[in-house]
């Protein structure tokens, strides 16, 4: 059955990584839906949220995998539970003939901003997780969308810990040579 | 002091210890060849082709079990060295490629022999770089051979853009860090849960490959099999690590595995498998591969368990220290019930059983009685490598090379001059099929420059014979592009080349020509006629499970 899953990798922030984590993912029959990349705290790492479909079997090779390579360094799985996952999403709506004030409703009900308005349409920009975008995205749908663009999720675990922190942590724990794995 | 890259390169080698390297000069490694020249201390062998020093510094290190080393220029040098890259990956070899590139300035602008190296090795390789800093090279290169040795072992690429190899920066000769073999992250807890499911099996088959050869391991793999009573198959991988005769060994796995490790590997109530990965050509058909069965794996890659059968308990480690663990925590065992009836299906139905490889054998009992079972053994692909595997009498393991996971024809030759490298004390033979050996026949060349005593036994059956086989059994006979009805002299051939040429008839005791060939102390190549239509049994057909195996016994 088909699930999704959130990984949060810490990869050296090298040219090339993006290649590896796509190329291994397109080879291996591994499928995507999203994956954002952007370096962290500490410049020398970059850090890539992938949400990935497929089963525990698929899910526990996509870790396994990953750990292989060398230049990621560590991996955490996002729960909706313990961490803050959100994208961005903007909504470009046909105002030709229709009524602004609702659709500026419908923007504030799901704390969406109007960042820009046209002679015949407005563009609506929203920060949730996906079930809420999707909510957003049926309520305009009746004014008529003309574009959307959206990133693919970032996520972060709450609580003080971090990601780099926690492979900091590992590193310590495992005695010489050990796997992380 | 200040060093060119180039000369980086080579005190980088220098550190390694490395002596030996296999390559081939061009535009973008000029310099690193000038260097070499100047320093004169590593012994540099030429191929007639980059794919042969890809295979050379593979077969070197699989003979050795250090890291081989190939250089090659940019653009073609590069792209050429790919299949023995990705032979290297398949079967787990450590290998450092050096490639250069066109100068960074040129990079990305199409420029002359430039080719993205990097990306096209990325899936065939454990990790690669791209050398833009001249500070960072010694590093790197050091970095490449850590990575190619330690954990699982593969190949690993180096790319360097020119100018690295001219700019200049401080060098400081460096220690390499010994690759320890790390302690293994299983519990005190999974060792005894390990060691109570061997105490409570009553019918345990161990399956070992090619981790067993890679972690040098097969004294304690013995030793287990003998401690525990159990029966052993191997996988190509491991062909070496049991003589044939021993009791316990019940032959290979798999699609040309014998029946009575076919059935051990189905009827067994505890499977452990030892350094080897479950691929297709081992298991068959993975549905109802469990069945009835507990599995015990232990491999040092974690992406290995669970991957392609699912395993009721797993310990990462390498093989040695596992064995070991595990001998000390496992008691003596007896399972005469089980082992008789192995034994009786083993001799019921041995692997030599099928007439249709009655010459294939003739010839390998012949060079095993000639050599004592002592030769390093490589191989190319194809039906004379399954027959090698099933009839050549290894006497000492770690000396099958062959390329078992790419399945490489052309890697023979260039394998078999990297162990005469590697080995100067072993006798080396190629058993190869004149399909494969074509491909790459040019390395002869090779062989007679470095005026090698390589043994080239070409089992001649004028046709693509794996294929041939297939299109038998599978295709009604349509004989699609596998017939080889050219007239090539190979005697002449070999001759050409200034090495010796002798020829084996379909019905001459082989005897004679080979004891003269292995005592020629030069390159050599033994045209052996074989019927057309030999094949390779037992046989389980593609898609099937293992015990439904063709014996092909019918004459």
């Amino acid at each position: 059955m088909d699930e999704k899953r959130v990984f949060s990798v810490l990869v050296n922030n090298h040219f090339g990584v993006l290649t590896r984590i796509s190329g291994l993912f397109a080879r291996r029959g591994y499928n995507i839906d999203s994956l954002t990349v952007g370096v962290t705290e500490d410049p020398e790492f970059s850090r890539m949220t992938i949400v990935a479909r497929g089963d525990h079997a698929v899910f526990e090779q996509i870790g396994k995998q990953l750990d292989k390579l060398v230049d990621v360094r560590h991996i955490e799985v996002l729960t909706p539970d313990d961490a803050i996952i959100r994208q961005l999403m903007f909504i470009k709506v046909n105002t030709k003939n229709r009524d602004l004030a609702a659709i500026r409703e419908i923007a504030e009900l799901f704390r969406a901003k109007v960042v820009d308005v046209a002679e015949e349409s407005i563009t609506v920009q929203a920060v949730g997780d996906t079930a809420k975008l999707e909510g957003l995205e049926n309520k305009l749908r009746a004014f008529g969308i003309r574009e959307i663009v959206q990133t693919g999720i970032s996520g972060i675990s709450r609580g003080d810990h971090t990601l780099i922190g926690m492979k900091r942590n590992a590193e310590k724990a495992v005695i010489e040579g050990q796997f992380n794995g | 002091m200040k060093l060119s890259g180039a000369e980086i390169i080579i005190q980088c080698l220098k550190e390694q210890k490395v002596d030996t390297i296999f390559g081939f000069p061009g535009g973008a490694v000029i310099q690193i060849y000038d260097a070499l020249f100047r320093d004169g201390t590593i012994n540099h062998i030429l191929t007639a082709h980059e794919q042969g020093a890809s295979h050379a510094a593979d077969g070197y290190a699989r003979a050795s079990g250090r890291v081989g080393v190939c250089l090659a220029t940019s653009g073609p040098g590069a792209t050429n060295l790919v299949t023995g890259i990705a032979t290297a990956y398949m079967d787990s070899i450590p290998l450092v490629a050096i490639t250069g590139n066109t100068p960074m300035n040129l990079l990305g602008k199409d420029s002359f022999q430039e080719v993205d190296i990097l990306g096209i090795t990325m899936p065939v390789t454990k990790h690669n770089y791209m050398v833009t800093d001249v500070a960072k090279l010694a590093d790197t290169i050091r970095e490449a051979f850590a990575i190619a040795a330690s954990g699982r072992p593969g190949p690993v690429l180096v790319d360097i853009p020119k100018n690295i190899t001219i700019e200049k920066t401080e060098y400081e000769y460096r220690e390499p860090e010994p690759v320890t073999i790390p302690r293994s992250p299983a519990t005190e807890e999974d060792w005894n849960r390990a060691a109570e499911m061997i105490r409570r099996a009553e019918r345990p088959f161990i399956y070992a490959g090619g981790g067993i050869t890679l972690g040098r391991a097969a004294k304690e793999l013995a030793a287990l099999v003998r401690k525990i009573d159990a029966c052993l198959g191997l996988s190509l991988m491991a062909m070496d690590c049991m003589e044939k005769d021993d009791p316990h060994y019940t032959g290979m796995i798999g699609m040309h595995g014998s029946k009575a490790s076919n059935m051990a590997m189905k009827n067994c109530d505890l499977l452990i498998v030892l350094g080897a990965r479950f691929s297709d050509r081992v298991v068959g058909k993975t549905e109802g591969f469990h069945e009835n069965k507990r599995i015990l794996h232990i491999d040092i890659d974690p992406a290995e368990i669970n991957k392609n059968v699912p395993t009721d308990h797993f310990i990462i480690s390498h093989m040695k220290p596992a064995l070991e663990e595990l001998l000390k925590r496992v008691e003596e065992k007896k399972h005469p019930r089980w082992m008789g009836e192995i034994r009786e299906l083993r001799e019921k139905f041995p692997v030599s059983r099928a007439p249709q490889s009655k010459r294939p054998k003739e010839l390998l009992d012949a060079l095993t009685e000639l050599t004592g079972g002592n030769a390093l053994i490589a191989t190319e692909v194809g039906q004379h490598q399954m027959w090698a595997a099933q009839f050549y009498g290894f006497r000492q393991p770690y000396s099958f090379l062959t390329s078992g996971g790419l399945g490489t024809m052309g890697y023979g030759t260039g394998a078999a001059i990297g162990a005469c490298f590697a080995r100067r004390d072993r006798q080396v033979v190629s058993v190869a099929g004149d399909g494969s050996f074509r491909m790459n026949c040019q390395e002869l060349s090779t062989a007679v420059q470095n005026k090698l005593p390589l043994v080239i036994l070409l089992m001649n059956n004028k046709t693509l014979g794996m294929v041939r086989q297939w299109q038998t059994l599978f295709y009604n006979g349509n004989y699609s592009a596998t017939t080889l009805d050219y007239a090539i002299d190979w005697v002449k051939l070999a001759e050409s080349f200034g090495a010796k040429g002798f020829r084996i008839g379909a019905q001459d005791d082989p005897r004679p020509v080979l004891k003269q060939a292995l005592e020629s102390g030069c390159p050599v190549l033994v045209d052996c006629d074989i019927p057309l239509d030999n094949k390779v049994f037992p046989m389980v057909p593609p898609g099937a499970a293992l015990d439904e195996l063709v014996l092909g016994d019918e004459a």
